[in-house]
């Protein structure tokens, strides 16, 4: 038994050796600069992010997706998550609770490539006829939505397919936390007359706000590594752009769109690098959004035995 | 004029109050219609899209070349289930036994507090991490892809899940029960095994079932270590097709009859995730251990 918990540390320093000793190459040939330095071609005078015929490889492009998608990702979940936790654990009436956090729950049961599959013939036309061309009209002019990509796919896209899959994780984690706050915190402030609001947000909110954090930070773990329903929707071009409509790729998707054909030894010892930042930053936003959230529920009595 | 003018700006005040908790109210249904909207959108149109396409040749045919009409996913299925299989027999294991660690013999060890904080944090560790691990380990001694890697990854993305499933099941056996069976002379080991553990079963199958149907719908581990297989494959040490990585090659080409058969192939896969997750709440939301709480 114990041997069976200790193969859980296994695990991680079976997957870390591995990755490390196959990302040696690429470490070797460009050291820090993989992760910040492009690549100048010499006749165009354009970076040259990824360019495996010629062996330039930079993490640059694929960092900068990642980031821009889960950012996304997190700017249209969060609100909408706390929301979503705020209305079942306070005001949602007793009937409608149970139904509402099964289907919450179903959504993070539904596999990526669904998600994708939905993503790439719902929400990408939809995005394509009607919303990325009523973007460009409105805010064309602040220069983040570009009309050089008529496909629909592209960072919005990602972000948006990331938001639904991630919503469900940061909401009911926010309810695990706001139910751990203590009745007599609620009947406190409301006993000085409160209305509902003022109690969920003092006596509420404000209690767990440690424990929404993390469950904010859990959720951006999930968004960092997520692979199959980005991958069917970012675009998948190396290539860094200003506009959020244009076609990216993130350091997952590269690895599943490139992995299995790799050109060389050391393609794959990129990609592999690749793999082994995604899990050192993971296993960092993993660990402290647990920490996070521990912070807040441990103190609670969570069964009355 | 000072004491007529405090009852206004209190009125005022009391307006705005109340107006902000009636904002906050309507935010609040509001941002819980939209995120039931998409699921509903998803499976609204999942079973629309899946249901027409869905044929007695998608369970007995194996794809057909491009420009072929027809063609099932037969081998798919039977893939999933053959690494599902290979994957629940190293996942499952070994993942119960940790539980039992973790919430009978170390429990308040340090020892269980970092092995269950370990377990939550591999349970975030992407799954593509997983595949590219799996690979290296497995795929690249072997010099071939294979149903037995894929199923290996599977495996080991089961444990975490499965061992803190299994730890929390048994949390709920109250403490009475393994007193009452200490009292009477039995070894800790066997109150263990057969009292606490057995309590606990039907919670520790239903844990297991949820891990089972999170890894069944896994893709991006599967893309470099199972492959994928246009024809059967019953060995082991063969590339195998699955479901998910079927839908998801389905699903990026351009030929309509492929994205016909993804949908089917989507629908079947979560026809059956729904299917074990609704059972898991059915038997928690029970009372899988009356008196437990």
């Amino acid at each position: 038994m114990v041997l069976c918990a200790l193969s859980i540390f296994g695990i991680v320093v079976l997957i870390a050796t591995e990755l490390v000793v196959r990302s040696k190459m690429a470490w070797g040939q460009f050291g820090l600069d993989f992760f910040y330095k492009a690549y100048i071609d010499t006749y165009s005078n354009q970076p040259l992010y990824w360019d495996p015929v010629n062996g330039h490889f930079s993490a640059l492009p694929f960092i900068y997706g990642t980031l821009l998608s889960s950012f996304l990702a997190l700017l249209l979940a969060v609100p909408l998550a706390i929301g979503v936790a705020v209305y079942l654990t306070e005001m949602c009436p007793q009937v409608l609770r149970a139904p509402l956090a099964f289907i919450t729950e179903l959504l993070a049961a539904i596999p990526s490539v669904i998600y994708g599959l939905w993503a790439v013939f719902v929400l990408v036309p939809l995005l394509r006829e009607h919303l990325n061309p009523w973007l460009i009209k409105g805010f064309g002019w602040t220069g983040f939505f570009g009309d050089d990509n008529p496909t629909g796919l592209g960072f919005v896209a990602a972000g948006i397919i990331l938001a639904i899959m991630i919503l469900p994780i940061i909401s009911s984690l926010t309810r695990e936390v706001m139910t751990a706050v203590p009745y007599s915190q609620r009947e406190a402030v409301l006993a000085l007359g409160a209305t509902r609001w003022e109690m969920i947000r003092m006596g509420v909110l404000r209690n767990a706000r440690i424990g929404i954090v993390g469950a904010v930070i859990l959720g951006l773990g999930r968004a960092l590594g997520e692979t199959m329903a980005v991958t069917m929707v970012i675009g998948n071009s190396p290539e860094i752009h200003r506009s959020l409509l244009s076609n990216g790729s993130s350091m997952a998707s590269v690895i599943a769109n490139e992995f299995a054909e790799a050109s060389g030894d050391l393609h794959l010892s990129a990609l592999m690098e690749l793999g082994l930042a995604l899990f050192i930053v993971t296993i960092i936003v993993n660990a402290l959004a647990q920490l996070l959230v521990w912070a807040v529920t441990r103190g609670t009595p969570a069964r009355v035995n | 004029m000072a004491d007529e003018k405090k009852p206004a700006e209190h009125q005022l005040r009391e307006r705005i109050r109340a107006l902000t908790d009636g904002a906050a109210t309507g935010l609040a249904v509001l941002s819980t219609l939209l995120v039931v909207a998409p699921l509903v959108a998803i499976f609204i149109y999942l079973v629309y899209k899946g249901a027409s396409s869905l044929s007695w040749a998608f369970f007995t045919d194996i794809p057909k070349p491009v420009g072929e009409a027809g063609g099932g996913m037969a081998n798919a299925i039977v893939g999933s289930g053959i690494l599902l299989a290979v994957g629940s027999l190293i996942g499952i294991p070994v993942g119960i036994a940790g539980g039992i660690y973790l919430a009978e013999f170390g429990r308040g060890t340090k020892l269980a507090n970092a092995v269950r904080f370990t377990a939550d944090v591999l349970n975030g560790v992407p799954s593509i991490v997983m595949g590219i691990a799996i690979y290296s380990l497995v795929v690249v001694p072997q010099g071939h892809f294979s149903a037995l890697s894929g199923g290996v990854a599977l495996g080991i993305m089961m444990i975490p899940t499965v061992c803190r499933t299994t730890e929390e099941m048994l949390l709920m056996v109250p403490n009475a029960v393994r007193e009452a069976a200490l009292a009477l002379g039995v070894p800790n080991w066997r109150s263990v095994l057969s009292i606490t553990v057995r309590t606990a079963s039907p919670g520790i199958i239903t844990g297991c079932m949820l891990a089972f149907a999170r890894v069944a719908g896994e893709t991006a581990p599967l893309i470099f270590t199972a492959f994928g297989n246009v024809d059967w494959s019953g060995k082991l040490n063969e590339p195998i097709a699955a479901l998910p990585l079927q839908i998801y090659v389905y699903a990026i080409s351009p030929y309509d009859e492929w994205h016909r058969l993804a949908w089917a192939g989507a629908l079947v896969l979560i026809v059956l995730i729904v299917m074990a997750v609704s059972l898991v709440r059915y038997v928690t939301s029970r009372g899988v251990m009356k008196g437990a709480s």
